[in-house]
């Protein structure tokens, strides 16, 4: 059985597993580095809730496979707060109620800051077409956009 | 799957050398948005994947003969944030921005949309009406080959066995051209096209339609290029008259199937319908483009 010795960054610590060719990114996270904030929806790359980033690229993690990390940078949920100080956007989801069973939040989390950092900006219509590849059956999704912009206009006065 | 191998060859020598030699049970894999899906529901079950992202250049945008080079495992996001790419080929980054979501799209590349061959592929008809050719190299050598003789039905290509795409050629751009692509769905984002059609025509400097490509996507079995479009649209000035025409010769060389997302009827009535509107922008970006 071919098991692979994979060295990579997760947020920022050198981290290092054992996958087969077949595993995903996202089950190296969740099974072998037992980060499991990072959720599996649908495992089909169209619900993101294993949206994580891989060398700065937005990507759904159940369609990267845990072989193809060797040396690459991974972001998780687990790296987006500072110790007990929350990101500005996971305050505002909170502050906003922009979740409810809470399985797409870390994905959206992820995709919105991946967002955010690339347009400070963004209007509710750009929120919401970046945010398209993020399943939420909970909300209607209109408190998640209501958190993103929040969150922008506090990070744009801070 | 346990007993799959995988294999990151960091020359093309070495990644054609693995194909060809695993006779039909390895799969290139780039952005893995389809192959992987293909794989987890067990429609496919390789023995080898060979990761063709470490090899020089399959991974960069140049430019060369006066147009570009797009390498094979460009990612979507890659593209659409080349801003002079964009600027030259806007009908191909039509294409390409919807291809799933932002993260499908941070993975999937130009050079796997092609070679997944499904018929409804958003970026495939922009590259044929851009004219583009693909780079292959198997183990007989290189050569090239026109975009819409690389796609053979679903799921199929042209290929020969141990052949893999390594790049995308766009040819050079003169001035007053502009390209588009449209395509039908029930909603605007994530959905599969219903009916998809691109157009890339240049103008002179009388507003004439000089030159003209039109090709069509799930409307058969293959993206198609359409020459009679093409021809209803060069020596006019890309008037009702001639777009009349367009949708005509558009509905005529449509041979889409029933199926649950449409109607032969329907997709033969909006193969006109696209193809007129995606020319009308054509023709708008092909002003505005002074070269």
């Amino acid at each position: 059985m071919a098991r692979h010795h994979v060295k990579a960054t997760v947020n920022g610590d050198a981290v290092e597993f054992l996958c087969e060719t077949g595993q995903t990114l996202l089950e190296a996270l969740r099974d072998e580095l037992h980060l499991t904030g990072t959720k599996e929806g649908c495992g089909t790359g169209d619900c993101g809730a294993c949206s994580v980033m891989l060398d700065g690229r937005l990507v759904c993690s159940c369609l990267v496979l845990g072989v193809e990390a060797e040396g690459r940078s991974i972001e998780t949920i687990e790296g987006m707060a500072v110790g007990e100080e929350l990101h500005p956007l996971q305050q505002k989801f909170l502050e906003h109620a922009a979740l409810q069973c809470g399985i797409c939040t870390p994905g959206i989390l992820i995709a919105a800051r991946a967002l955010l950092e690339r347009n400070p900006d963004p209007t509710e219509s750009e929120v919401r077409f970046w945010l398209a590849g993020n399943l939420c059956r909970c909300t209607g999704y209109h408190k998640i956009v209501e958190a993103v912009l929040a969150a922008a206009r506090e990070m744009r006065a801070a | 799957m346990s007993e799959m191998r995988y294999a990151a060859p960091k020359t093309l020598a070495a990644a054609v050398a693995l194909l060809a030699g695993a006779q039909g049970r390895a799969r290139v894999l780039a952005g893995g948005t389809d192959l992987l899906i293909q794989m987890r529901t067990g429609r496919i079950k390789p023995e080898l994947l060979i990761d063709i992202k470490g090899i020089p250049g399959m991974g960069e945008i140049v430019a060369e003969r006066g147009g570009y080079r797009v390498g094979a495992a460009v990612t979507g996001m890659q593209l659409i944030e080349h801003a002079d790419f964009a600027k030259r080929w806007p009908g191909v980054v039509d294409g390409v921005r919807l291809i799933g979501s932002i993260q499908v799209k941070g993975r999937a590349t130009l050079g796997g949309n092609l070679c997944n061959a499904s018929p409804a592929a958003d970026s495939v008809p922009a590259l044929i009406a851009a004219g583009a050719v693909a780079c292959i190299a198997g183990p007989d050598g290189a050569r090239e080959a026109a975009v819409e003789t690389v796609v053979a039905g679903p799921g199929k290509t042209s290929l020969a066995a141990g052949e893999i795409v390594t790049a995308l050629l766009l040819p050079p751009r003169p001035a007053h051209s502009g390209d588009a692509y449209l395509r039908f769905t029930p909603r605007s984002e994530m959905d599969i096209a219903v009916v998809g059609a691109a157009v890339n025509l240049t103008l002179d400097a009388q507003g004439i339609c000089t030159q003209a490509r039109v090709a069509l996507g799930a409307v058969a079995s293959r993206a198609l290029l359409v020459p009679e479009a093409a021809a209803a649209l060069i020596g006019t000035r890309v008037d009702a008259g001639a777009l009349g025409q367009l949708a005509a010769a558009a509905r005529a060389a449509s041979r889409p199937i029933d199926d649950k997302r449409g109607s032969r009827e329907f997709r033969l009535s909006t193969a006109g319908v696209m193809v007129c509107r995606a020319a009308e922008i054509a023709l708008e970006r092909a002003r505005r483009n002074d070269g």
